[in-house]
């Protein structure tokens, strides 16, 4: 690309300002001088924490932290704190993200459904759901909810997150049913599909393309908001992360670790379903 | 030959949008194996009225009678007449993510519930009556606009309907490939299908028409064979109308 507007423009005199500067840019915008770059930022970063630790102190113990990702010992081989946590954090996640699917799918189809009822419940559910804090909707879920209907944290957990999540899902489903044109609609109906099949065969595979970007980030999100349920004490990886801490006092290690173990997991993620929307990308 | 049983009866059909008339009182009747061609200025009303054979639009007034169904709020009878009526759109509307072998059987998979080796041979053979044998593995957007206006054709051929809607079929499609899909839609005329087309090929209607149907401002005005229609129109606007598209 850069190069044809470099040689449609009228050739300049080498050396000339004009000619430096575009080089200068050309080189900013070279792969290695971007590692570079990005390098420098993260030296500058992880000195300004290790000279601050040093200033204030701090006994770094990085040694003591692979056994809590696992340990070999006279039993054999262990899985550490962390892992287990990880392998919770994960099980939460999936659960409430493929509740949060069925249920935002319901409330995106009710929304569309053209009858009054519908549209009504779907809008006051994402309303109240969305303009209410995460933390709020938890303690909700926990201390009314749960007392109710006799819920243990986990569920309650579960719950929470698939409610909170399939608020904002249902608007992603929403937006990707809306973007397919109604010519579709018109000619699955006009073959004698009923409104199911239409859905089904023809509306939601194709707007697949267009809810997997926002879906990337919505999944992402909802590993990282899972954190929360800490406050509650199901364990998963940020409660694991604070029992460690208060037991070991290596708040930094665990904290890096932790920050760390989540971005390997949504990273994992992202490129995923980068090669999913290769998969479904069709030309219309 | 067209028989004389009526397939289509429209019976002072009104149709509003909110406040706007777009049909005023149409009545219409297609028997068996009629070719029908509504012509007429843009916003007359045309593609209201045989959106409204197949309930893509709500008629507002009046009966519409389509091979013995009438047309109401019950769904199963617009999911009976859909199955009997194919429609031809201007957007052609081909489902772009099914290759073409998958446009043409997924209606009678699903909705006829024939089984799938059934339905592909029947999808090969309107393939072949719509000279595109060769392009069945192919997605849409990989073909001209003459072919994927064929493979819609095609598509709702395979559903076996007793009539077929077209609705403005060339008026999207670069001039050189016209010929190929008003070439398929004689061909299919005379094999005797139920016709109902708004177009403006006028060489086209006047070869397979058996009736000419000239709207204007929501109302027919004139219903004439060719013979009639292109040389002696009663009505002034429609010789005006016509004067107009056969000046070049």
């Amino acid at each position: 690309m850069s190069r044809h507007t470099t040689t449609d423009r009228p050739a300049s005199q080498p050396g000339s300002t004009e000619q430096m500067v575009r080089q200068a840019r050309k080189l900013l915008k070279s792969t290695p001088m971007a590692v570079l770059i990005y390098l420098g930022i993260m030296y500058l970063i992880l000195y300004g924490c290790l000279a601050g630790a040093e200033a204030m102190g701090y006994n770094w113990q990085w040694y003591r932290m692979p056994d809590y990702l696992f340990r070999i010992t006279d039993d054999g081989f262990q899985w550490g704190e962390i892992s287990i946590g990880l392998v919770k954090t994960i099980q939460l996640s999936t659960l409430s993200f493929v509740l949060a699917l069925v249920i935002g799918l319901i409330v995106a189809l009710l929304r569309l459904s053209g009858l009054v009822v519908g549209t009504a419940v779907a809008i006051v559910f994402l309303e109240f759901v969305r303009n209410m804090p995460l933390l709020v909707l938890l303690y909700i879920f926990y201390y009314i909810i749960g007392a109710i209907f006799d819920l243990d944290r986990y569920s309650a957990s579960i719950l929470c997150l698939a409610v909170f999540h399939a608020a904002l899902v249902s608007e992603i489903l929403r937006a990707a049913i809306n973007a397919i044109s109604v010519g579709q609609w018109e000619a699955a109906r006009s073959i004698g599909m009923s409104t199911l099949q239409c859905y089904r065969y023809i509306i939601l595979p194709q707007s697949i393309k267009f809810m997997l970007p926002p879906m990337t980030g919505e999944v992402v999100h909802m590993v990282k908001s899972s954190a929360i349920v800490s406050v509650i004490a199901v364990a998963e990886l940020t409660t694991i992360g604070r029992n460690l801490i208060s037991d070991t006092y290596m708040s930094f290690e665990i904290w890096f670790t932790i920050a760390a173990v989540y971005m390997v997991v949504t990273l994992m993620l992202s490129v995923f379903v980068t090669f999913m929307e290769r998969r479904y990308a069709v030309t219309t | 030959m067209p028989e004389d049983t009526p397939i289509i009866e429209i019976r002072n059909l009104d149709k509003f949008f909110g406040a706007f008339q777009a049909l005023t009182d149409v009545s219409l009747t297609v028997h068996i194996g009629e070719k029908v061609v509504i012509c007429g200025p843009s916003g007359s009303g045309k593609s209201t009225l045989i959106r409204c054979v197949n309930r893509l639009e709500e008629h507002s007034g009046g009966h519409l009678i389509v091979d013995g169904i009438e047309l109401n709020d019950h769904t199963r009878n617009i999911r009976a007449v859909r199955m009997e009526v194919g429609m031809v759109f201007q957007q052609f509307n081909l489902f772009p993510h099914l290759t073409v072998l998958e446009n043409l059987t997924v209606g009678p998979i699903r909705v006829r519930k024939i089984p799938k080796a059934e339905a592909i041979s029947r999808a090969r053979k309107y393939l072949d009556r719509v000279h595109i044998p060769e392009q069945a593995d192919k997605y849409p957007a990989q073909l001209s606009g003459g072919q994927q206006q064929r493979v819609a054709i095609a598509r709702s051929l395979c559903m076996e309907p007793r009539i077929m809607l077209f609705d403005e079929p060339t008026s999207a499609l670069d001039p050189e490939m016209i010929n190929e899909v008003l070439d398929v839609m004689t061909e299919l005329a005379e094999s005797g299908m139920t016709m109902i087309c708004v177009t403006h090929e006028m060489g086209f209607a006047n070869k397979v028409a058996d009736k000419m149907v000239f709207m204007e401002d929501g109302k027919i005005v004139e219903i004439a064979p060719p013979s009639i229609f292109f040389t002696k129109p009663k009505n002034p606007r429609c010789q005006a109308f016509l004067d107009q598209i056969l000046e070049h």
